[in-house]
């Protein structure tokens, strides 16, 4: 059958490898991605398993790989993106990317060393020269009072003497960071009793520190004191405070050699500077064109260890033994694929597969494309697919947006859609390789199919309706109009409306494509579209739920429960079609029946029957009431007919409820009996055709075995109620495609008469600024309100509508996942967590 | 029984073709049996779609109520001649 008709078929197989032929296989296998592995080990500590230390290398790998990114980040060299994902590196490859990691690790570690030791010694340099220069000042002024210079000089040298009894003050000279300097100063007053001087000049540039590259602003600052005791007091406070003490000469001459020294020094050790950053920069973007694909590389090497982590050591230490599940239809490809990893390796005994009979629940795999992912992906969300069960994702492609657009039903907005859709189908290679963090856009680029098959639907819907923003297209001739020339003018003027008489005024033949275009001009439109609709959705509904209990036998014919078809299937479909599928036959005989142009009064207009008051005087068996002149009924034999439906439906209750545990039961007991031939224990007891009395002395003996008998009892009874009463709720379900594109035509009216006839209604110059403004509002409404949100409304309740009303009633949706080991997967996995 | 048989038979034709004769020609591949489905029930619901617009309107119970300057409009553009004041 069709590739999504139901999962694909799994087996449980063992995988025997040679030790050296295990990484290359398991490279090989992780490319492909289609085997699962189990994990034999479970209780074995991650600590204790075989390959732990591999798995520690690549962690170190990934680590050293981690701190190289950032240093690149940190410098903003771009990292050009790998187009080819890299295979796994073979061992030797493995070694050499190791030594490499190492070598570059370690040496972009020395340039940073380097580079911040060169960069604080450039500080300190380049604070120096701030003090040399801005103390400049200071000494003039201090010589100045001390009458040092040539103009104060005594022409007599005074003795040392009494130079000394002058006092002459010490100083020391440093740098402080500007916010700390009043604290400095007043802690400097603090502790010498005002017996400080101190000088201080702000530094314009600001500095940067090494080890942070923030920028610091700093004073220079000259603290003046007498005595040494003053002096330690001051270094110890400069030392609280952070400030760098420099030591600066008091003679001009010996500061002005020491700038000059200085300032060569600076020069020499800018060059340096420089071109350390060359070369960490040539450093980092000869890296950067390696980081992708190591990193791709390691996070393989990585995966492919955990995964052989799961395998088991052979008892005589030859090979490794692994199980996995494989769909049945790629074996020969995994075959091939471990042919190539052992021929890789040169390994001489070849691995093989060999698959073992299991009676664990393999997982499910859905084989999809781009286009029925997204399908897939809506089914999934409710639960995923028992084994082998039917899938209903195949139906969805179909239903999901016809549903949709029965209650989108809109010309204009489908258009809006479909151009949305197929941009974005269009373009989905540019698309999807721009990776987004943004989730709604990803959530409609992973649905852009549905979106696009949701727009070709609507727009199809949308045409019948004859609903384009609101207005209809009259392509065909309307057909209310063509003997609209018997109305003379006074009749005309003197009714405010007046209704067209189906009798005398429709033509003959109903407008051949979809809603005749009169009915958006009428007053009473929603009384005709309430009918209209309302059939329409009861008649798909009952026809998407019938396919619904179908879809059971498939599962029942597969599974070979043959007996839940007559004990199930049957009375479950016969009580949905004698009701349900009798209300549309009804709705149908009516459609036909009832005419405004025949000549019999009973089949007239006044005479039609509401099919809903039919339908409830049946189940309760009570008789219609019919205007006088009119029959009761539509036909001859109708009252018996619809008394045997309901007889019918009401057999069916018990069937559901009793068959399928008695049936249960009588073949428990067949089984039994074969199995005790001698020495039976239920002696004298006999298979009795009326086994009511017996499950109750049955139960005990069967418990050991799968089910007790009163739960299957009981669970049946639920079934059955559920059954029963969902068949009357979902059908009136269904009402939501009414109800919905009821709302979405009404909005979109109210939109069109309150927002954008203002714009058309002035025909002069004025007007046609008013309707670009207006038409601005229109169109903000129209995309924001009708197609995005009434498009979400009508996505959910249609999602809602195959989860709850379809599915409900064949679906299990007890299987798991089927989740391969694929390189793939794990490297997007990654890409998302990082993100 | 207010219809003309040409819509029926072309329409009915038309989904028919698209769900019943197209099946056989798709050409075989992996995703045979998915178009295939596809066609069949687009070309049902298609039809049922259009079928059931078309038994609505086939016989009207009620008629539209119109505003009479619609209606005057209507008989000029629409209808076959305009309802003059001579009348």
């Amino acid at each position: 059958m069709g590739a999504m008709f139901r999962s694909e078929e799994m087996v449980l197989a063992q995988l025997f490898i040679q030790p050296e032929a295990a990484y290359p296989s398991m490279s090989e296998l992780g490319e492909l991605g289609t085997v699962q592995f189990r994990d034999l080990n479970e209780d074995v500590n991650s600590f204790q398993r075989k390959f732990v230390n591999e798995v520690r290398r690549c962690d170190e790998m990934e680590r050293k790989l981690r701190y190289i990114e950032a240093e690149v980040k940190k410098d903003s060299v771009p990292i050009p993106d790998v187009q080819e994902l890299p295979k796994a590196p073979n061992p030797r490859e493995i070694i050499d990317l190791e030594a490499h990691l190492e070598k570059t690790e370690g040496e972009i570690k020395e340039l940073s060393e380097s580079a911040v030791n060169m960069k604080s010694n450039y500080l300190e340099l380049t604070e120096l020269r701030q003090v040399l220069e801005k103390t400049q000042t200071f000494f003039v002024e201090h010589e100045e009072t001390n009458g040092m210079d040539s103009v104060h000089r005594a022409l007599i040298p005074e003795d040392t003497h009494n130079v000394s009894i002058r006092g002459r003050l010490g100083f020391v000279a440093g740098v402080v960071n500007r916010e700390r300097v009043p604290a400095f100063e007043r802690m400097l007053w603090r502790i010498s009793r005002g017996n400080v001087f101190l000088r201080q000049a702000e530094i314009d540039k600001p500095l940067e520190d090494p080890a942070t590259g923030n920028e610091m602003h700093k004073t220079v600052f000259v603290a003046f004191f007498q005595g040494e005791q003053l002096k330690s007091r001051i270094k110890k406070v400069c030392i609280g405070f952070h400030a760098s003490l420099y030591p600066c000469p008091s003679s001009i001459s010996e500061r002005d050699e020491m700038l000059k020294g200085v300032k060569s020094r600076l020069e020499d050790l800018n060059l340096v500077l420089n071109q350390t950053e060359d070369h960490r920069q040539r450093v980092l973007i000869s890296v950067a064109r390696e980081l992708q694909n190591w990193s791709v590389m390691v996070r393989k090497m990585k995966a492919i260890y955990h995964t052989m982590n799961f395998f088991n050591m052979d008892v005589t230490k030859k090979c490794l033994i692994g199980e996995c599940w494989v769909p049945v239809k790629d074996i020969s490809v995994v075959q091939k694929a471990l042919t190539d990893g052992s021929n890789s390796c040169g390994s001489s005994i070849p691995s093989f597969l060999n698959v073992i009979s299991t009676t664990e629940n393999p997982p499910t795999f859905n084989r999809t494309n781009k286009f029925t992912r997204g399908f897939q992906n809506l089914i999934d969300s409710y639960g995923v697919a028992s084994y082998r069960e039917c899938n209903p994702a195949l139906y969805t492609i179909i239903t999901f947006p016809f549903l949709f657009a029965i209650m989108f039903g809109d010309l204009g907005h489908g258009l809006v859609l479909l151009i949305f859709g197929a941009y974005m189908c269009g373009f989905e290679k540019k698309l999807s390789a721009k990776k987004t963090d943004n989730e709604i856009w990803n959530i409609f680029f992973a649905g852009r199919y549905i979106i696009l098959l949701m727009g070709i639907f609507s727009i199809y819907t949308g045409f019948f309706y004859n609903d384009v923003f609101s207005k209809s297209m009259n392509i065909f001739g309307s057909t209310w109009t063509e003997d609209i020339k018997s109305y003379n003018w006074t009749t005309v003027e003197m009714n405010e409306a007046m209704e067209l008489n189906p009798t005398t005024d429709a033509s003959a033949i109903p407008y051949p494509v979809g809603l005749d275009p009169v009915w958006q001009l009428a007053k009473n439109k929603i009384i005709f579209l309430n009918s209209y609709k309302m059939k329409l959705s009861i008649i798909f509904g009952v026809l998407h739920m019938i396919f619904g209990v179908c879809m059971s036998v498939i599962n029942f014919v597969h599974f070979k429960k043959i007996s839940s078809i007559f004990l199930e299937f049957l009375p479950q479909i016969l009580f949905l079609i004698c009701l349900f599928a009798w209300m549309v036959v009804m709705m149908f005989l009516k459609w036909v029946f009832y005419t405004a142009q025949g000549t019999d009064v009973k089949f007239g207009t006044s005479c039609a029957p509401s099919v809903l008051i039919f339908f409830i005087n049946m189940m309760l068996f009570k008789e219609n009431d019919a205007p006088k002149g009119c029959d009761v009924y539509m036909f001859d034999f109708q009252p018996i007919l619809q008394k045997i439906l309901v007889f019918i439906a009401l057999l069916c209750i018990p069937i559901m409820l009793l068959g399928k545990p008695i049936f249960v039961m009588i073949s428990r007991k067949f089984s039994k009996k074969h199995c005790h031939s001698n020495g039976d224990i239920n002696q004298g007891m006999e298979l009795q055709p009326e086994v009511v009395e017996e499950p109750k002395q049955l139960e005990g003996h069967n418990e050991h075995e799968e089910e007790p008998m009163g739960e299957i009892f009981i669970h049946q009874a639920i079934h059955t109620i559920e059954y029963v009463l969902s068949t009357v709720s979902h059908t009136a379900s269904y009402l939501r495609l009414w109800a919905l594109s009821l709302a979405h035509a009404q909005l979109s009216e109210v939109l069109w008469n309150m927002v954008l006839k203002m714009g058309l209604s002035d025909p002069s110059f004025v007007g046609s600024i008013k309707l670009y403004i207006v038409f601005a509002f229109w169109s903000v409404l129209t995309l924001g309100v009708l197609v995005m949100m009434e498009g979400l409304s009508a996505f959910l309740h249609t999602l809602r509508l195959h989860w709850v009303e379809f599915m409900s009633k064949f679906y299990a949706g007890l299987g798991y996942p089927f989740q391969p080991f694929s390189f793939k997967i794990i490297l997007e996995e990654d890409d998302n967590e990082e993100d | 029984m207010g219809a003309s048989y040409i819509p029926f038979i072309v329409f009915t034709t038309l989904w028919a073709i698209v769900g019943i004769v197209l099946p056989f020609v798709v050409p075989k591949g992996p995703n045979r049996g998915i178009i295939q489905v596809v066609l069949m029930l687009t070309a049902a619901t298609c039809w049922l779609f259009w079928l059931c617009c078309y038994m609505a309107q086939m016989n009207p119970l009620i008629g539209p109520k119109l505003d009479r300057h619609t209606i005057m409009i209507l008989a000029k553009e629409w209808g076959n001649s305009p309802i003059t004041l001579a009348k």
